[in-house]
């Protein structure tokens, strides 16, 4: 696809978008968001990237083949899982004591949010892939 | 609005039964995405009575009032994700069917080919 | 440590399956790690059987949430049982090979995926037995499906898409009844725990709707379980995967299905509750008769043991249908005994159809002079299917008839017996067809060699099969325990909601 329009928004949205799905991916432990709303919009950054004519970003982190996310993704949600059977139950939240920040207040790290990156990887992942596919079969 | 509820769902699992019983096979996959769509209204209705207390409570250890029960709210979301997942599957497959031997009728799916 | 003890048949398949998903392992890694991880997986269930038949039913509740909130994993005998034959029919079916027959030559990369769809198969067959909870089970039950769709069409060859087609259509199509049964139930009483639900089911003052989305959630799982009439798709399906697959389908996928009927029939949808059994016990026969006629006039040898699939699941319904404890034990030891000899029997037509290259036994023959090995791994779970003495088939079938006499149902027993007859007519066709007439001289054979793998798997199912026949008083008080427990389910109930013996 080629269109002028496309390609400068897509040079100029793309990075805000991922900037947002990161923010939705971090509130999203007790505020609509969450790994998975922030994974689609990250994956939707990657994609609009895409369409729009400037192919898959090739450099450093971005040249990571999207099939790689899922295990990741998976594995860092298990892991998530596991430092709660120290705390009593398997899945068990434990949290970090929280620290204040600037912009963010008050931050608060634990294990549920490890499982919403992991969830936010796998999205990410899975979305890629797909499109990855259908694009090569229809072309 | 539990009324209008109830008729869209009503409304919503007609079609897709409709959909579900021709031969087309294009119309059958519409008609599973309905009764998907059907079945995600019907969890969600089931929160709209508010006679039980939902599972969260406010500050005070009192329910909320006027908030809904969360927990179909969970139940749809994740009924949507693995909905998502298996309808894209289902189209690829109904695709490579089409490509393969051109096959768009359901009739045709039964038929026992030779190896 | 009970935790992970109770979250081992879910956790080891999980994480074998991420391993499979990176990119560029090798093929023979893959085969290491899976099969390394099926061996683990057993290890976990035998102990976790152990410590169920010493200690009781155990229990996890995830993140300590409290039962009828939070998700809750239970094992009972029941469950143990079950994780303990379905991780002894992948390991086999592992050793068996995934690689043998037409697809040898498949890539690497499908290869290794191929391994990770039977990890995430056994996930989702896992998570089914041990969950507490009616909306977790459609979780599982999907994992499970997306999986199996996936190793049903994977060569994408087109004889297997329209087979695979009507397999996805008709289970989203029973998916989406279970979740309306599921929301309905919910909208009524307000919980999706199992024990929760039982509990507040009995105390229910106006049973509206209750029935509804029992029926719902029959037919859901009638139509996974391939009870008739909603059996079609599994003729049409299973024969046309891969061998190992297919044994792999045929051992558990269905069991599945009957494990839920089991589970939610017993402990929810009671008789005390409202709900008629009647129906399922017509339905069993209709099921049993119509399987075994369909596997008579098939001459495909995958897809006549896909009709004899039917036909006993039919055996097992109406088990659960005739209700009472001594039901409910055949039942279980019938599971177990259909799982074992059904699997081995789908390995054999495999070997079958790889050495002639015809699936038709109208091709086969003379294997009984050219391997009496193969003849024997045959012999052993054909009679057993048959019903013969002192194989396993005989004494679960015996038990079931046991059953019927005590509750008077004739019809039942008239039909069993019919049914049983006509099952040993049909597994004495293939033996006549594929071992005994003298080899088919005028069909090409293409010398596909399936090497030593192959029987070290059927001679360990055959195995299973002798020690549920010579040990079966054993195996027998095991499912009479685990009877006990569905029959009287309040000890599920203490376990789930009180907290359980550990």
């Amino acid at each position: 696809m080629n269109s002028l329009l496309l390609r400068i928004a897509a040079r100029y949205l793309s990075w805000p978008l991922l900037v947002v799905s990161l923010w939705l991916l971090y509130r999203g432990h007790n505020l609509p968001g969450g790994g998975f709303i922030g994974g689609l919009l990250a994956a939707s950054a990657f994609m609009l990237y895409e369409l729009s004519g400037y192919g898959r970003p090739q450099r450093g982190f971005f040249s990571i083949s999207p099939f790689f996310f899922m295990p990741v993704g998976l594995g860092v949600a298990v892991l998530s899982a596991l430092p709660g059977l120290l705390g009593g139950a398997f899945m068990k939240g434990l949290w970090l004591p929280g620290f204040e920040l600037p912009l963010l207040g008050k931050v608060h790290l634990g294990t549920p949010l490890l499982f919403d990156i992991g969830v936010y990887l796998t999205v990410i992942g899975f979305i890629l892939l797909l499109a990855d596919t259908l694009n090569d079969e229809s072309s | 609005m539990t009324t209008a509820l109830a008729i869209l769902i009503g409304l919503l699992f007609a079609a897709a039964t409709y959909c579900l019983l021709r031969r087309n096979l294009m119309r059958v996959l519409i008609g599973i995405l309905l009764l998907g769509h059907a079945v995600n209204l019907l969890l969600m209705s089931a929160s709209a009575p508010l006679t039980r207390a939902p599972a969260i409570l406010g500050a005070d250890g009192k329910p909320i009032p006027g908030m809904a029960d969360a927990l179909p709210q969970a139940l749809v979301l994740t009924a949507i994700v693995i909905g998502f997942g298996l309808s894209v599957f289902t189209l690829v497959l109904a695709r490579s069917c089409f490509q393969g031997k051109a096959i768009d009728d359901v009739h045709d799916l039964g038929k026992e080919d030779s190896p | 440590m009970i935790d992970l003890l109770v979250i081992s048949p879910i956790l080891v398949p999980l994480l074998t399956l991420i391993v499979c998903l990176i990119p560029r392992i090798s093929a023979k890694t893959s085969d290491a790690i899976s099969l390394t991880s099926a061996g683990v997986l057993l290890a976990c269930v035998s102990w976790l059987l152990i410590t169920v038949v010493s200690h009781g039913t155990l229990t996890l509740r995830a993140g300590g949430w409290a039962p009828p909130f939070g998700i809750v994993l239970v094992a009972d005998t029941l469950s143990a049982l079950m994780l303990w034959i379905s991780a002894f029919v992948a390991f086999v079916v592992l050793i068996y090979g995934v690689r043998s027959g037409p697809d040898a030559l498949s890539p690497g990369h499908l290869h290794v995926l191929i391994h990770g769809l039977i990890h995430g198969l056994m996930l989702g067959v896992n998570g089914s037995f041990l969950t507490g909870d009616l909306f977790n089970l459609y979780v599982w039950f999907e994992v499970m499906l997306i999986s199996s769709f996936i190793l049903m069409v994977r060569e994408g060859h087109h004889s297997q898409l329209p087979g695979g087609l009507t397999y996805v259509l008709l289970n989203l199509l029973a998916s989406a009844l279970f979740l309306s049964g599921a929301g309905l139930i919910y909208g009524k009483l307000g919980t999706l725990n199992l024990a929760d639900m039982a509990a507040k089911l009995g105390a229910l003052q106006d049973p509206d709707l209750v029935n509804t989305s029992g029926a719902l959630i029959f037919v859901a799982f009638a139509a996974k379980a391939a009870l008739f009439p909603f059996h079609f798709w599994l003729p049409a399906s299973y024969h046309r995967a891969a061998p190992a697959i297919s044994a792999l389908f045929a051992g558990l996928l269905t069991k599945v299905g009957v494990y839920a009927l089991l589970r939610l029939f017993t402990l929810v949808f009671t008789p005390a509750n409202g709900f008629s059994t009647t129906l399922i016990l017509y339905l069993s026969m209709a099921t049993m008769i119509l399987g075994v006629l369909g596997a008579v006039a098939q001459y495909h040898i995958r897809r006549l043991l896909a009709f004899h699939i039917i036909s006993q699941i039919g055996y097992m319904t109406a088990g659960l249908a005739l209700g009472g404890e001594l039901a409910l034990t055949a039942v279980i030891f019938y599971v177990l005994h259909h799982i074992a000899v059904k699997s081995t029997l789908f390995l054999v037509g495999g070997v079958l159809e790889a050495r002639t290259g015809s699936p038709d036994i109208r091709h086969h023959g003379g294997f009984y002079q050219s391997s009496p090995l193969l003849a024997l791994c045959f012999l052993i779970p054909a009679f057993s299917l048959g019903g013969i003495p002192p194989l396993s088939g005989f004494w679960a079938k015996l038990n079931l008839l046991q059953a019927g006499i005590e509750t008077g149902r004739w019809l039942f027993i008239a039909t069993a017996l019919i049914v049983g007859i006509l099952t040993l007519f049909s597994m004495i066709k293939i033996w006549n067809e594929s071992f005994w007439k003298a080899p088919a001289s005028d069909h090409p054979r293409p010398a596909t060699n399936t090497g030593g793998r192959p029987f070290l798997a059927m001679l360990s199912l055959c195995g299973l099969t002798l020690v549920f026949s010579l040990g079966g008083a054993f195996v027998f008080r095991l499912a009479q325990r685990a009877a006990g427990e569905l029959a009287d389910p309040s000890g599920y109930l203490d376990a789930v909601l009180k907290g359980g013996t550990l």
